[in-house]
């Protein structure tokens, strides 16, 4: 596959102490959705920055379709921009604002007539062709900021948390029909977030940053199921850390003593931290006979009950006062605990990651 | 506050809404009332005065005689050392307004866009500073850089470029420039301090090189600034007294100055009177015109 979007070693330095973006490289596969995920000054809207080519990188190379790039004008690169705050100019109607990218590429006045025309309508915007982006509800102005970039075919959409901005459920909409569009044009879109479910839920891959450094890349499943380090393990989604040491077996052994098996490659001896999502932990009866000698055993006490309605969380502490919180689906066929309920609890083999701490 | 005690519930009532909306447009107005009063006693009144008194006779010593009326004044509008005066005005005063926004645009831009606030703030106290001395004594002191022995004449004499200005149009235009150019930055550097730069951005990202990301983007968002340094520079340049009476020659002579010979040496006050309100039509029609031909492209 080529890589549509190719950084070799990109380093971003502001003045001589800030550095936004810190020797970042990665291949983004042509026509995927690829989400830049981290915390708010983590370097996501710089990395992209960079590759629209309104920050140039201090250092390292970025290629798009083979061709290098980093140093090159905005205005000479084949991509476009979704930016954060929509930035719709104020002074044009809808249709002048989606028509202005082809207009600067001097496109024949009656191709940008229609093409224009077919981008509203994409967008679902027919009939506002002529209002200000003030006379726009902020749903609308996304929309036109996404026409606005579409319509010039870019070979790369960048994408800079376009819906930070909407409430909750037209969020949702959004990313249904970002999605769609998405995988109708076929162009290779990076999307800048600091949602986790918005990543999880959209992308084809994700690549999780923290202080300008890319820590992992995968698909979503590999980034919450085999996170690389405790960051990103408690940046996606949630989870328990439980600190223990390998043990000669492999095993790892956890305060208190207990033995657990647990995925990693930490050598014997090593001091390393299980992360163990709260879903992934069945809640047994103290003494029950059927137990799965497969699965990981930790006797514990329900210290805690919170009541979510699709689901329940328990608190349980381990026998050395360890705090773990495990999720139940709100399913009849499973058993309800109380607090101070004498428990049992189990794990896959595969289900805890052994981090090395 | 009170209004708000009255309210018995979150519920919208109608009848109390309305009141409270009447109230508070009496307090609006009570709180300009001041102003108002400022505005009639002193402007509207004093317009009023002067109007009537350009259709009134004068007598010898030039003051008007109210109670014999006549049109003269307005007829005599049209002579055309009347004409060429005010011609001669409106041309320097647009003139004047040109080149300052020619000349204070990019450096209003280039103040607005230093990183540093300090920076911005120093190069903006520089354009302010001609203010902290008077400028009549300003205008003396251009007097002396524009005589026979002053410095600009001596360096365009040097150079061969230019001979003594003072007392030519020349003089006086260069005064009005100078006078006025601050006036223009002023609201050009509020106007480019606050655009957002996303929108250049985003030009830039749809393919705009940076010329035309200035011409379709960054001008247009800057037209409050130049409408209103554009308006600040041309009224007071339209009615500019000082700087012509100063720099100017007999054969300079602006509207400002000549008004005034009407109510001194020219003892005949209802002819100035009719030459202010006429100075005054021109500026509300040039500021009107100006206001709508920017409005409707904003
Ligand atoms: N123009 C700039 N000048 C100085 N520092 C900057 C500039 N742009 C970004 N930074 C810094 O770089 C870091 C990363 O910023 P940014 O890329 O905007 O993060 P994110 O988009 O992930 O929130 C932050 O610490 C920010 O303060
Ligand atoms: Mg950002």
């Amino acid at each position: 596959m080529t890589a549509a979007v190719s950084i070799r070693g990109v380093t971003k330095r502001f003045g001589t102490d800030v550095t936004a973006v810190d020797n970042v490289t990665l291949d983004i596969v042509d026509g995927e959705f690829f989400s830049l995920l981290g915390p708010s000054g983590c370097g996501k809207t710089t990395m992209l920055r960079m590759i629209a080519g309104l920050e140039f990188p201090t250092e390292g190379s970025i290629q798009i379709f083979g061709e290098e790039l980093a140093l090159r004008p905005p205005n000479k690169r084949p991509v476009n921009t979704v930016f954060q705050s929509y930035a719709l100019f104020p002074h044009m109607n809808v249709e002048k604002n989606v028509a202005f990218g082809l207009e600067m590429r001097k496109v024949d006045k009656a191709v940008i007539k229609e093409q224009v025309a077919d981008a509203i309508e994409a967008v679902h915007l027919k009939g506002m062709e002529k209002r200000k982006p003030s006379q726009l509800s902020g749903g609308q102005q996304q929309r036109v900021a996404l026409a606005r970039a579409l319509v010039n075919r870019p070979k790369v959409l960048l994408l800079d948390e376009p819906l930070g901005a909407l409430d909750l459920k037209l969020r949702q909409a959004m990313q249904i029909e970002l999605k769609d569009i998405q995988s109708e044009v076929g162009i290779t879109f990076i999307y800048v977030t600091h949602d986790q479910e918005e990543a999880l839920t959209m992308s084809n891959r994700i690549g999780v940053m923290n202080f300008g450094n890319l820590l992992q890349v995968g698909t979503p499943e590999e980034i919450y199921e085999r996170p690389v380090n405790r960051f990103v393990a408690d940046f996606i989604g949630e989870t328990n850390f439980i600190d223990g040491t390998v043990a000669d077996d492999g095993r790892i052994r956890i305060a208190g003593g207990a033995l657990v098996y647990a995925r990693g490659d930490a050598p014997a001896g090593a001091d390393v931290t299980l992360t163990l999502r709260p879903e992934k932990i069945w809640i047994h009866s103290r003494g029950a006979a059927d137990l799965d000698p497969e699965r990981n055993q930790l006797p514990g006490k329900i210290t805690r009950r919170l009541y979510y309605g699709e689901s329940i969380y328990y608190e349980i502490e381990l026998e050395d006062g360890t705090l773990v919180d495990a999720r139940h689906e709100n399913i009849p066929s499973l058993q309800r605990r109380d607090v101070g309920d004498e428990v049992t609890i189990t794990f896959h083999r595969q289900a805890a990651e052994a981090l090395v701490s | 506050m009170t209004m708000l005690d009255e309210r018995p519930s979150e519920e919208a009532n109608p009848e109390l809404e309305r009141k409270a909306e009447r109230a508070e447009s009496w307090r609006g107005f009570f709180t300009a009332l001041p102003t108002y009063l400022y505005l009639v006693v002193f402007f509207v009144l004093p317009l009023i005065i002067i109007t009537v008194i350009s259709f009134a006779e004068r007598s010898r010593t030039g003051k008007p005689v109210l109670g014999e009326w006549t049109l003269d004044w307005w007829i005599k509008l049209g002579d055309p050392l009347v004409r060429s005066v005010v011609f001669r005005s409106v041309w320097l005063a647009f003139l004047n307004t040109l080149l300052s926004l020619l000349l204070g645009y990019p450096f209003a831009y280039w103040i607005a866009t230093r990183k540093s606030a300090l920076m911005r703030n120093f190069l903006l106290v520089l354009v302010l500073i001609p203010f902290w001395s008077n400028f009549l004594v300003r205008t003396y002191a251009w007097r002396t850089l524009l005589d026979s022995n002053g410095l600009v004449t001596k360096v365009g004499e040097m150079t061969g470029l230019w001979g003594k200005m003072l007392f030519t149009e020349p003089a006086v235009f260069l005064g009005l420039l100078y006078g006025y150019l601050p006036f223009m930055v002023l609201p050009l550097y509020a106007a480019i301090e606050h655009l957002d730069w996303n929108l250049v951005e985003a030009a830039r990202d749809l393919y705009a090189d940076a010329r035309k990301a200035f011409i379709k983007v960054t001008l247009p968002l800057s037209k409050p600034g130049i409408i209103a340094g554009s308006i600040l520079v041309f009224i007071p340049s339209l009615g500019a007294y000082v700087t012509p009476d100063l720099l100017g020659g007999s054969k300079t002579t602006l509207l400002g100055n000549y008004i005034v010979t009407q109510f001194k040496s020219g003892r005949n006050w209802p002819f100035g009177a009719a030459l202010s309100v006429t100075i005054l039509a021109i500026m509300m029609v040039a500021t009107i015109i100006y206001f709508r031909k920017g409005g409707k492209t904003l």
